[in-house]
């Protein structure tokens, strides 16, 4: 029976980065409880001869030609940022390593 | 905080180093992996981004047609399988420079895998086993304001230009390389330096270390000598020449030495090269971040490469290296130790490419191997990022063959030429350096140098001609050097025959 | 009220054709039926007058010079706010995307401007269409104009509340696990999820993926036959948008609006109609059922057993998509930011974390954890594999049944509409609104509900659902047709006639404040 506990589900906010106070924590918790447990029924149902489904449609090979189109411009691209500066987006700094 | 390092004999002595290699590949495809975006290099911030790359709610992918197709070059050049069907995946992970929050790479099933290329090393072929190359795409690029010298840490905040975002990238992945012992270093430049060559010949790629269209991920770790062991590894991140992958190997295996020898754990992580120190740091501990929740792209659908296209694209496929190799040797004439010097100091593809723009093999060889080489040791670079092009040295060697400069004042014209002041040509006329050619300038200064030595011009009547040379030398000097010291001698002689 | 509103898109675009009303006029009319009663039942997060009436200027234009664009161009329409439409605010329901104005129209939009249709505005949503009630909203729920107290169905509530309030003739939806065909039931409107890829995706802000589907939200099922015409077929664009025409749609509803429906055979499906379901519900189901019947139909009970699966498998693999795509939210590029309180100097991860804490809502917030914890290493395999494993024999029971059956039906949605905060705290009971709808996204078919009645028991409508091969939309438009004509000829008119009239109201209800604000 899968359960997730208040601290699972703590870590896996942080993975998805999203701060939850500790009352949200206390709420959500045992919600996705049910839901596991609940969507948890269908294990076993499809044996392992039954290959997955990633596409309602078996479509394969779909490729575009390498040839430019227009993009948007510096300013259309930028209209929605909370900051920009130097037509760039303006983000606070960064933890962790270059890339 | 500087590393102990044990030293390179010792570390041996006690370890086996296996490593493992990541190259990441810059395709030069017209557009983007995955929109319709220009891909050049250079371009005003922000200015090649639409919403698919910025990652535009609602916006989706379509899979670029050439960049599959190089992708194929790529892996069929490494002597790997083509996936008959493959997908893409998303790897979930935040960072500001990644539009979507996910990089849109493939996970277990890779278009290429299975592979290998052979190496060669001081004469010797090492093979090296490729696990699998893939396609993905690039991440923007930041700009660190505040802080010190631009780098992220202690930033103020980041300017990001989302450009490169998109940027189609073959990722390829060796399996570990064992037994490699005290040339571990050099198979990894080589491995590098012969990946980079076949991405040269396949045309895929720029392939410029220097502007990161290619950059190479190091893996190391030790295990105790003889037990074929793997070890704690260690992940170097972006070493950008082909002399960084032999010193970050070499920087990691003693440190790795020295902790293990002192008794302590390697701990598995994330390392940056520093050029200019040529040290490692420590980066961010992967345990935690590596949870990537990888899981197929259901806005693309499978690629399924027909067995038609893959012969089509095996037909494309430039010559295997090591045949390519022996067959130049044979063309051009170079000794077994002439090759390996040349294939030694990364110049095989630049003393080609020179040949191949009108100079003679040992002509070639010789400004690669000598002038070309010494500089690039002065200056601490890669012997192709010097800045001078083969088609350069090309035309240099052209204005010697002519007459019209000798090899000294040829050094003059790549001093010219590194400077930035010109053609070949243009600097030849505007440093002046060109060899006189009049004969009655010459005629007076052999006869002023005669006048000057009367016991040396007796020695030559009386048929010293080796006493010659210190006439020529008067004359060069008077010349500025600018005198075809062959026209002088037979000068000399003919006057005082 | 202008009398121009209850007629159908069908009715208008004939009588634009004869030049006996303008665009202009059209437009105005559904302007002004907005003011007078969107107070009440808050269909719209954004109303574009300027914009409608710059386009059924220009679409008069086209008719004056002899050019129509389309055989609806002139007949305005409303958008749900989950398709990126450009220069118009796009929020998809949720406060972190309050005021974001997209550079860019998703595909469907653009065909839409194409076609001449002038867009009113964009209609409210459950946040990110995560939801079955228009609850989830971060703007306020809409309200089921059958009655303010409850809901209009979910997500696309908005959408479907407007076109049965007469705000619209016509709006486009979007369809997961039923947001296009669950609020078509529970508001007495006609809603169609076209097979997955026959309608572009592109500028659909992906909830799920695989799930998604755009499509029309109308009163009649000609005229979504229409819309879906407008809309549909391939765009390259969208990698997974089928290349090959559209089947005649239109002349499917036409021939079907003929009423003979001899030699079809129609699947009922056992594990949708039994157990759990409203009483009036499967009352007016069965009545329909019998009209297929007299119409020439052959009904036969079908087997569909994996579909007892369907919810849950729909419950995995939409959250660690949904959590996936949600992740580009993160306050870097556009959208809210927020700066986490007491934090000196916050990284950029401190203002992503602060930004969706704050942006999201708490469905929204479920769905990225469990989705988060459904992907998380050592988990694939157990949920989102199985999951996929599991898709495949739902598909194989559509197979299995469309060898026996021309189309499948069930009622759309177990029960009729719910009271407004009923289940809003019970996610669980929620979910199961879409346990009829789920199976058709899940197998990539088309699916259609259009208004099969009254229920006794709360006066309130029922939808009756048909279900058609994947490529095969036109026998929805068919069957649909032919039971619809059934239908209205013992009502005695289109079902809406009998729902109570919207008084105009004098001031906005309570809680429509961040309404008015966003127009
Ligand atoms: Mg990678
Ligand atoms: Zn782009």
């Amino acid at each position: 029976m899968p359960e997730i506990t208040r601290d699972e589900v703590a870590h896996l906010a942080n993975l998805a980065r999203i701060d939850l106070s500790d009352a949200e924590l206390d709420h959500i918790a045992p919600q996705l409880s049910v839901i596991l447990e609940s969507v948890a029924s269908i294990s076993g149902v499809a044996g392992d001869d039954v290959a997955p489904t990633s596409h309602a449609l078996p479509l394969t090979n779909v490729f575009r030609a390498d040839v430019p189109v227009p993009c948007l411009s510096a300013e259309e691209a930028l209209a929605g940022a909370p900051a920009s500066e130097q037509q760039r987006f303006m983000v606070p700094r960064i933890l962790g390593d270059e890339q | 905080m500087s590393d102990t390092l044990l030293s390179f004999e010792e570390s041996l002595a006690a370890y086996d180093p296996a490593m493992g290699l990541e190259v990441h590949v810059e395709l030069n495809t017209a557009t983007k992996m995955f929109c319709g975006c220009p891909t050049e290099f250079g371009a005003e911030p922000n200015t090649q981004v639409c919403p698919t790359c910025l990652g535009l709610p609602g916006a989706m992918p379509v899979v670029n047609a050439k960049a599959v197709e190089s992708a194929m070059r790529i892996g069929l050049a490494l002597n790997c399988e083509i996936a008959e069907w493959c997908r893409f995946a998303r790897k979930n992970y935040f960072y500001p420079d990644m539009p979507k929050n996910f990089q849109t790479s493939q996970y277990d099933e890779p278009i290429a895998f299975d592979g290998w290329m052979d190496v060669e090393v001081d004469g010797e072929t090492f093979r090296v086993e490729i696990e699998r190359a893939h396609m993905e795409e690039d991440t923007g690029k930041s700009l660190h304001v505040g802080g010190a010298t631009g780098r992220i840490h202690g930033a103020d905040y980041s300017l990001v230009d989302y450009n490169r975002a998109g940027i189609p990238l073959i990722e390829i992945v060796t399996r570990p390389i064992m037994g490699t012992r005290e040339q571990a270093p050099q198979i990894a430049k080589a491995y590098v330096a012969q990946l980079r060559e076949l991405i040269v010949a396949l045309g895929v790629s720029d392939a410029r270390m220097d502007q990161g269209s290619i950059r190479a991920d190091v893996n190391l770790s030790l295990a105790p000598v003889g037990t074929g062991a793997l070890g704690t590894r260690t992940e170097t991140k972006n070493v950008n020449s082909l002399r960084s992958v032999e010193r970050a190997v070499r920087y990691e295996m003693q440190r790795h030495a020295a902790i293990l020898s002192g008794g302590g754990s390697i701990l598995q992580e994330t390392r940056h090269w520093h050029e200019d120190t040529g040290v490692t740091t420590s980066g961010r501990e992967k345990s935690d971040a590596e949870d990537y929740r990888y899981f197929p792209e259901p806005d693309l659908v499978p690629v399924a490469p027909s067995r038609e296209w893959v012969d089509e694209l095996r037909g494309t496929l430039p010559e295997n290296p090591t045949q390519k190799r022996a067959r130049l040797q044979a063309v051009w004439g170079f000794s077994d130790l002439e090759m390996r010097d040349t294939i030694g100091a990364g110049a095989f593809g630049l003393v080609e490419e020179t040949i191949a723009a009108g100079a003679a093999p040992q002509a070639a060889r010789k400004w690669w191997l000598s002038e070309m080489a010494r500089r690039a040791n002065d200056s601490g670079v890669e012997i192709a990022d010097l800045g001078v092009s083969p088609a350069q040295v090309a035309a240099v060697q052209a204005l010697v063959d002519a007459g019209s400069i000798n090899d000294k004042l040829a050094r003059q014209v790549f001093d010219g030429l590194l400077a930035g002041e010109g053609t070949p040509e243009e600097i030849v006329a505007a440093r002046g350096l060109a060899i006189v050619s009049d004969e009655g300038a010459l005629s007076t200064a052999v006869d002023n140098a005669i006048a000057a030595s009367p016991d040396v011009a007796d020695k030559i009547r009386d048929g010293k001609h080796a006493a010659a040379g210190a006439l020529i030398g008067v004359v060069m000097k008077e010349m500025r050097g600018q005198a075809d010291a062959a026209r002088v001698r037979e000068l000399i002689l003919e006057k005082l025959a | 009220m202008s009398a121009w509103i209850t007629k159908s898109a069908a009715e208008l675009a004939d009588a634009l054709a004869a030049g006996e009303v303008t665009s202009v006029e059209l437009t105005q009319a559904h302007l002004d039926r907005i003011a007078a009663v969107d107070g009440q039942v808050h269909a719209f997060l954004h109303v574009d007058a300027e914009g409608a009436l710059a386009a059924a200027a220009a679409s008069d234009a086209r008719r004056a010079a002899g050019s129509p664009a389309s055989v609806l161009d002139g007949v305005p329409i409303a958008v749900k706010d989950v398709l990126a439409t450009r220069g118009l605010p796009t929020t998809c329901g949720s406060k972190i995307l309050e005021g974001w104005i997209p550079p860019y129209d998703a595909t469907v939009v653009a065909r839409l401007k194409d076609a001449g249709l002038p867009i009113l505005g964009k209609t409210n949503m459950d946040e990110f269409a995560m939801g079955s009630s228009t609850e989830h909203s971060a703007y306020g729920p809409t309200h089921n104009p059958w009655d303010l107290d409850r809901i209009p169905g979910g997500s696309g509530g908005g959408s479907a509340a407007a076109l049965a309030a007469f705000e619209a003739p016509l709006a486009l939806g979007t369809d997961t696990g039923g947001s296009i065909r669950q609020p078509g039931a529970v508001t007495g409107t006609v809603g169609v999820k076209p097979t997955y890829g026959g309608v572009s995706r592109y500028g659909l802000v992906a909830m799920a993926n695989s799930l998604d589907q755009v499509g029309p939200v109308t009163r009649t099922v000609l005229d979504s036959a229409l819309l879906h015409e407008a809309i549909g077929g391939h765009d390259p664009r969208d990698s997974t948008s089928i290349d090959q025409p559209l089947p005649a749609l239109v002349e499917a509803a036409r021939l079907g609006a003929a009423g003979d429906l001899s030699g079809l055979k129609v699947g009922v499906i056992t594990e949708l109609s039994g157990e759990g379901y409203q009483a009036g519900v499967l009352a007016r189901f069965q009545e329909s059922l019998d009209l297929l019947v007299a119409a020439g139909a052959e009904v036969v009970e079908v087997s569909c057993p994996h579909f007892v699966h369907a919810l849950a498998t729909y419950y995995l693999i939409m959250p660690c998509e949904a959590s996936s795509n949600l992740a580009k939210f993160d306050a870097m590029r556009y959208g809210l930011r927020v700066l986490p309180e007491g934090v000196e100097s916050p990284s950029a991860e401190d203002v992503m974390r602060a930004s969706r804490d704050a942006g999201f809502g708490d469905e929204v917030k479920r769905r990225i954890i469990l989705g988060t914890y459904a992907l998380s290493s050592g988990y694939y395999d157990a949920y989102y594999g199985t999951a996929q494993r599991v898709r495949t024999l739902i598909s194989g029971d559509f197979a299995a049944a469309f060898e026996q059956v021309d189309v499948l039906v069930s009622p759309t949605a177990p029960t009729t509409a719910f009271k407004l905060g009923e289940k809003l705290d019970d996610p669980l009971a929620m979910y199961l609104n879409d346990l009829a709808t789920i199976p058709a996204n899940l197998a990539g078919v088309p699916g259609i509900s259009l208004p099969a009645g009254l229920a006794e028991e709360d006066g309130l409508p029922v939808g009756f659902q048909i279900l058609a091969p994947a490529l095969a939309d036109d026998r929805l438009y068919r069957v649909g047709a032919a039971l619809e004509a059934a239908l209205e000829r013992q009502w005695g008119g289109p079902l809406l006639a009998q729902a109570p009239a919207l008084a105009p109201a004098l001031a906005p209800a309570p809680g429509h404040a961040t309404t008015e604000e966003n127009r």
